[in-house]
């Protein structure tokens, strides 16, 4: 596909848009969890995962206002688009849950990241490679951290095991949207720019299978399979958390904090 | 000014007034919770590892992590050495004379013994 | 701190009046853990360093509230990083409590029933935004006038972990003065905002440092002790000279009719005080007390289930590992 520089620049802002959102979506349910971790050690380490992803997000959506010819900031995308804009894989929306259901989503999603930015570290564009450089030292340390409280919670106690199988299970049908590339992707990937999601199953599925075995629980099996956040189609979390998370910056449109 | 009734209110510790009368240390319930780990950091290369304090962990794999969250957040670790609390011996205040006093009359181990010339660099 | 071997050997206790100990405090020196202490000093610590790790914890809700709803990624980045920050002090001083020979699940266990307390400034609601440059400018403004007598207090963990909370507290003051500037000099709305909780924040900050305590004997015995340098009212004087100026500079108000400048004393006069309400707040009616207090242990209690897994998992690798033959060696 060739396209002139406007189109390839509003292309890349796109794919670096939702880059961002599932970064931006998830540190924002990150921090929910502080002040209410199971140990004070635990509040310290989740915070640094949330301000690592907000990082990223901040990076990637400033790049995308800057490329794709709006001239949007960081923050009036994220505090001015409304959730039909939203880009964001459905994956990162979920509410928590408990705490193995925050461990399951953060095993699969930072597994898929690492996978992602590993990758992206040779994007032919600059911002992207750099982003990606210093993100995936983050990711490196996110799953590692799921996968250390997997194992443990899979092979815990019997009410911790049954808990991680259930959050497994309940994320497991957004699993496979990580996975999906369009057109958009397509083209991005042809000039060097994107990574190919579908390249990132094998290996992200492989890492999954290891850890989930290993903590002596089950790979869920499920035919469901929901999609639909990268075309702007989302669960009903993401209204509520936009809601909360938007709601002062267009209370007062314009004004400096 | 006086005093709330059975409440001694100082401006000890960090945000402020707190009572001070009538507070117990401790429970004396034995309450369980995960072990104590002391907490060692190399800040750069040519130091040595320093104590830095404490946390609590379930295991050593954890605690190494809970330790660069907590203890090298702003970047101030290159090497940290995570050890069980109760795995550490420690030399008694008591024995403090028989221990250490030995090395007390040896000054010519200490520089500040030496008198070095002015001008002479590098001493 | 160096080690909390309290297993191996008996602590040696000495009377309070013992003169050597007091030497060391009078040369200003540092006891450190397991030296011989009066056991009352070595109780008056664990319970002051608890409740200040307890305040540290309790302080992390007040302002955790608005994280979701900051309205600026950076606002949202600096919050997480201050609200974090308290996290960690809240570690750094239970670890300082441990040196002393008290456990970190007692010390929780006792905030949880309410036998040891936390500072009553965070029983107070964070209604705005603005809030959180109230709090960051005034309530961490105070503390920092408190805890930097701290970094020489006679115990040296205290005084270490003190020496650490208050390099890292030196970001969350200007971060509050800064929210508030902005807000001071944005819209007339956000003007209105900061000046609300600038009048609603003024006196429970002036509050923290405590009624005037003379005739307290603790603060005495206290200070004798090298653990308290100054008396609430100094500290609060300080606090008042201090932030006088800086509410100019920031062209809000304070909310006392009686504040004017003692040419003659170098001093900010300031209004009496109502103490009643601190009294109040401290008994337990306060807005937020239950509501701080559930919080806190419905954390503690969902919790719990993690942490008897995580127990379980080492437990089981433990017993791993000592069925295995040792390695042989090549």
């Amino acid at each position: 596909m060739t396209w002139s520089d406007s189109d390839k620049s509003t292309a890349v802002g796109a794919y670096a848009l939702r880059l961002g959102d599932d970064a931006l979506v998830l540190a924002h349910r990150m921090a929910e969890w502080i002040a209410s971790a199971p140990e004070l050690e635990e509040d310290v380490a989740l915070a640094n995962i949330g301000l690592d992803l907000l990082g990223q997000a901040r990076m990637l959506l400033t790049y995308a206002g800057e490329v794709d010819g709006t001239g949007r900031s960081e923050d009036d995308l994220a505090y001015f688009r409304d959730e039909r804009e939203f880009v964001n894989c459905q994956l990162v929306e979920l509410p928590n849950g408990d705490f193995a259901l925050t461990m399951a989503r953060m095993l699969v999603f930072a597994a898929y990241q690492y996978e992602l930015y590993d990758r992206l570290c040779s994007s032919s564009d600059e911002t992207l490679a750099a982003v990606a450089a210093k993100a995936v030292k983050e990711v490196a340390y996110h799953r590692d951290h799921a996968t250390r409280w997997v194992l443990r919670l899979g092979d815990g106690t019997a009410k911790s095991q049954q808990r991680m199988q259930a959050g497994l299970d309940t994320i497991w049908p957004y699993v496979a949207e990580l996975f999906e590339a369009d057109e958009l992707v397509h083209g991005l990937v042809g000039g060097g720019i994107a990574v190919d999601p579908a390249e990132l199953r094998d290996p992200t599925t492989d890492y999954l299978t290891t850890v989930i075995e290993q903590a002596t629980l089950t790979v869920p099996d499920t035919s469901v399979w929901h999609t639909g956040g990268r075309r702007g189609i989302h669960t009903e979390a993401l209204g509520y958390l936009l809601a909360e998370m938007q709601h002062l910056a267009r209370t007062h449109p314009g004004a400096p904090w | 000014m006086t005093q709330s009734p059975g409440h001694d209110l100082s401006a000890e510790g960090g945000h402020g007034a707190v009572p001070t009368t009538g507070v117990p240390a401790t429970s004396g319930r034995a309450v369980r919770d995960w072990p104590l780990w002391e907490v060692f950091v190399r800040a750069r290369r040519g130091l040595s590892h320093g104590h830095v304090g404490s946390l609590h962990a379930p295991d050593a794999e954890m605690a190494l992590r809970n330790a660069r969250d907590v203890y090298t957040r702003r970047q101030e670790g290159v090497s940290i050495w995570v050890v069980p609390a109760a795995a550490i011996s420690a030399s008694s205040p008591d024995e403090k004379d028989a221990f250490f006093d030995p090395a007390g009359d040896k000054v010519y181990r200490h520089p500040t013994f030496y008198d070095v010339p002015d001008g002479v660099e590098h001493l | 701190m160096y080690g909390n071997d309290f297993t191996q050997q008996p602590i040696v206790e000495i009377a309070e009046d013992d003169a050597d100990f007091q030497a060391i405090l009078d040369a200003d020196g540092r006891i450190e853990p397991r030296d011989a202490m009066p056991e009352a000093y070595r109780k008056n610590l664990i319970r002051q360093i608890a409740q200040h790790a307890h305040s540290e914890i309790i302080g992390m809700q007040p302002e955790g509230n608005w994280i979701t709803r900051a309205p600026s990624l950076k606002r949202k980045a600096i919050l997480m990083a201050k609200v974090q920050d308290e996290a960690g002090h809240g570690l750094y001083l239970y670890a300082a409590a441990e040196t002393l020979g008290a456990d970190r699940a007692d010390l929780l266990d006792l905030l949880h029933t309410g036998r040891q307390k936390y500072s009553s400034i965070f029983n107070y609601p964070t209604l705005t935004w603005a809030d959180m440059g109230a709090i960051g400018w005034l309530v961490d403004g105070a503390a920092i006038v408190n805890q930097v007598p701290l970094c020489r207090c006679s115990y040296g963990p205290y005084a270490r972990a003190m020496v650490r909370v208050c390099k890292e507290e030196s970001f969350h003051q200007r971060q509050g003065f800064e929210i508030l500037h902005t807000l001071s000099h944005g819209t007339p709305a956000q003007k209105a905002m900061a000046q609300d909780a600038v009048d609603r924040w003024w006196w429970p900050s002036l509050m923290m440092f405590g009624p005037p305590d003379e005739s307290s004997p603790n603060t005495e015995r206290s200070m004798r002790w090298g653990i308290k340098r100054f008396s609430n009212d100094e500290l609060r004087q300080r606090f008042v000279d201090m932030t006088v100026p800086q509410a100019q500079a920031l062209d809000l108000t304070l909310p006392d009719p009686q504040l004017s400048w003692d040419a003659a004393t170098g001093h900010w006069e300031y209004g009496a005080i109502d103490f009643t309400e601190l009294f109040e707040v401290i008994k337990g009616n306060g807005p937020c007390n239950a509501q701080r207090m559930a919080h806190r242990r419905r954390a503690h209690e969902e919790g719990a289930w993690v942490r008897e897994a995580a127990l379980a998992y080492a437990t089981k690798r433990d017993a791993e590992r000592e069925a295995e033959p040792p390695a042989a060696v090549a």
